[in-house]
């Protein structure tokens, strides 16, 4: 998948979390030899169930943590390399991430102003005036007035925590977005009113996102591009359309028969498929790899289960 | 169609009339249920929707008397067994509790007890309500176990909590509502927490337990695919009030309540293409319900006595009422209809229905 059109490489990507010394030293590999490519203003989505490491490989690309090996390429630079000063100016000048909990991730003692305006400062801005008038700026832009600025995060509904925190995000003017869980915790009523803001801004501002989520019905409005992890692996990658009709991985046709979807009809005759990865694969002969099986369509599978899905 | 004329044959197992909750809080009076009603029928599956705050775990948790402190039953009855749950003293209330109306909590987790061996507790509930002996109630414990589908019960029995997985846990819970063979099950958002491939599974487990047992099922969620996959019919609730009842076909082809529009058309399916309908603003704070329609506000087919005058509920078939003024006769005239975008979404879902069914 090297080429240059991605705006984000990830190259074999290893997370690794080992615990206890000695005898009892564990390691689990959170994400395993996992790679994608992210183009110019495209929402890539991750799907999975939880634990299966789609939010270790967001904020590993993030340098929340420190990957084990493999190399992560935004426009061309490694910056899954050693921490130095210029490469956290550089990630935090281009890559900005929204979190799951809107209450978790607010400090509750500071105003939205230092909250949203805590990027600029950390980066240099020292102007007050112009730092509050980018946070206006910003708060018009998710939704939000002026008056808001001065409040404490506890004034403010779920859906409006997570305004703020895509306020929070967006007023570096990053390239890339991480969105791990936006709207997950969020009411049902109130998450198609984040969806939709999300969107625009993405138009907006031509923004590439990285939208992690577990619920594949909104996954699949989002995003371009959809990547399968089950268990620290990518196994399947594909446009929404592709994966949805034509999905050729087992976990991806157990996965998608398990959605519920919002039609009695539908719903009583649906037939779930059980993923069982003892029965499902024999690799005690041939190693698994990630296939193009058609354009656009990755799958992880070995050479004879090719033969045999794709037929 | 012969389906509902069976349902209406159907005896009545439990009825709530006119129910009104208030809770004392340091802002006020919270009027978090005003004034509901609904009746279970033996043997079906009776779905509530809404989002938080709209009053469903607050109902079913005066159904269950475990109200917290300061909740105040204001009026109305909850009808079982020729008793109203709602005078039953809490010395009384062990009798229906666990042994005739069991409960399956959203967190698995926090629904255990961390310290206490799985065993001992499902088998709490027999040895304290049928005063079974020790080695009876581990066989009925070990039978329960194998029921909701444990791997190796026997080895399991001996375990804590935190050995268990997330869908495992939720199986236990449902072990244990079980255990007091209940007739009536209320399941308070029991797969939320769940993961898409373990949630199916359990909403599985628990149609084939209603089944098996003949339960009535009162199934609170938030999710309308769970809705569609386990109802016969629904309420939907908004802002401590039933705004709309019906079969589950009623609510997913036929909605007629702006709420209901909404909550169908906001949310993407796997076919949703266009822009999604968002419902602007925030539900009303229940301090100071709103007057007259509570969805008025956030609603675009609002009219002028949508603020000042509450609609009452307006029957449409035998089984379907809703409370809105466009189903007056008056309003007709407006020809306001359910929007275009949720239209076409109806058709689609009918006709996927046909091709697959």
């Amino acid at each position: 998948m090297a080429d240059s059109q991605y705006i984000l490489e990830v190259n074999n990507l290893c997370q690794h979390f080992t615990s206890g010394h000695g005898k009892k030293k564990m390691t689990v590999k959170a994400v395993d030899d996992v790679s994608f490519g992210v183009r110019p203003a495209e929402t890539f989505g991750l799907v999975g169930e939880s634990g299966c490491g789609k939010t270790t490989t967001g904020r590993t690309i993030i340098r929340l943590y420190n990957p084990t090996s493999g190399e992560v390429l935004f426009n061309g630079r490694d910056i899954a390399s050693k921490m130095n000063g210029d490469l956290r100016r550089y990630l935090t000048d281009n890559i900005a991430m929204i979190f799951q909990d809107p209450i978790e991730s607010l400090n509750p003692k500071m105003t939205i102003e230092e909250i949203v305006g805590e990027g600029l400062k950390v980066r240099g801005m020292k102007d007050r005036a112009e730092i509050r008038q980018k946070v206006i700026e910003m708060l018009r832009k998710v939704g939000l007035v002026e008056e808001h600025a001065t409040r404490y995060p506890h004034e403010f509904s779920g859906g409006q925590r997570q305004r703020i925190g895509i306020a929070r995000a967006i007023i570096i003017n990053p390239k890339l977005i991480i969105a791990d869980e936006p709207v997950s915790a969020l009411d049902v009523s109130v998450q198609a009113q984040v969806i939709n803001l999300l969107n625009d801004l993405k138009e907006e501002m031509g923004l590439t996102i990285l939208f992690i989520a577990h619920n594949l019905s909104v996954v699949k409005y989002f995003s371009d591009r959809i990547g399968v992890m089950y268990y620290g692996h990518l196994v399947e990658v594909a446009k929404g359309d592709d994966l949805y009709r034509n999905p050729l991985h087992p976990y991806t046709k157990a996965l998608l028969s398990a959605i519920p979807e919002p039609n009695p009809l539908t719903e009583r005759s649906r037939v779930r498929v059980d993923y069982v990865p003892e029965r499902d694969h024999d690799y005690s002969k041939e190693q698994p790899s990630m296939v193009e099986v058609e354009p656009e369509h990755y799958v992880y599978c070995s050479p004879s289960e090719l033969k045999k899905w794709s037929v | 169609m012969a389906a509902e004329t069976k349902k209406q044959e159907r005896e009545v197992v439990l009825s709530v009339k006119d129910l009104k909750v208030n809770f004392r809080a340091y802002g006020g009076l919270v009027q978090a249920v005003r004034g509901i009603s609904f009746d279970l029928h033996r043997g079906e599956t009776l779905a509530i929707v809404g989002e938080s705050g709209s009053g469903k775990s607050v109902s079913i948790k005066a159904i269950m008397g475990i109200l917290a402190n300061n909740a105040i039953i204001e009026s109305g009855e909850i009808l079982y067994d020729g008793k109203d749950l709602t005078k039953v003293k809490e010395d009384d209330f062990h009798e229906i509790r666990g042994k005739r109306i069991g409960l399956i909590f959203q967190d698995p987790l926090s629904a255990l007890n961390p310290i206490m061996k799985i065993g001992r507790q499902i088998t709490e509930t027999l040895r304290l309500n049928q005063k079974m002996s020790k080695e009876d109630a581990k066989k009925r414990a070990l039978e329960l176990m194998t029921a909701v589908g444990i791997p190796e019960p026997e080895k399991r029995y001996d375990q804590y909590p935190f050995q268990f997985s997330g869908g495992m846990r939720q199986r236990i819970v449902i072990a244990i509502a079980l255990a007091g063979d209940p007739e009536i099950l209320i399941c308070d958002e029991p797969t939320t927490a769940l993961d898409v491939t373990v949630q199916a599974k359990i909403l599985e487990l628990i149609n084939q337990i209603k089944k098996d047992r003949n339960l009535s099922v009162i199934f609170i969620t938030h999710d309308l695919g769970v809705v569609a996959n386990m109802a016969d019919r629904v309420n939907v609730m908004y802002a401590g009030k039933v705004v709309e009842t019906g079969s589950a076909e009623e609510i997913f082809f036929e909605p007629a309540h702006p709420y209901t529009w909404a909550l169908l058309s906001s949310m993407p399916d796997l076919h949703t293409k266009e822009r999604l309908m968002a419902i602007p603003g925030t539900p009303p704070n229940m301090i100071y319900p709103p007057k007259g329609d509570a969805f008025a506000p956030r609603s675009e087919f609002a009219m002028r006595i949508d603020y000042e005058q509450e609609p009452p509920m307006f029957k449409i078939t035998d089984t379907h009422a809703a409370a809105t003024w466009l189903l007056h006769p008056k309003a007709a005239q407006n020809g306001i209809e359910m929007p275009a975008v949720l239209k076409a979404r109806i058709e689609r879902m009918k006709r996927s229905g046909a091709v697959n069914g």
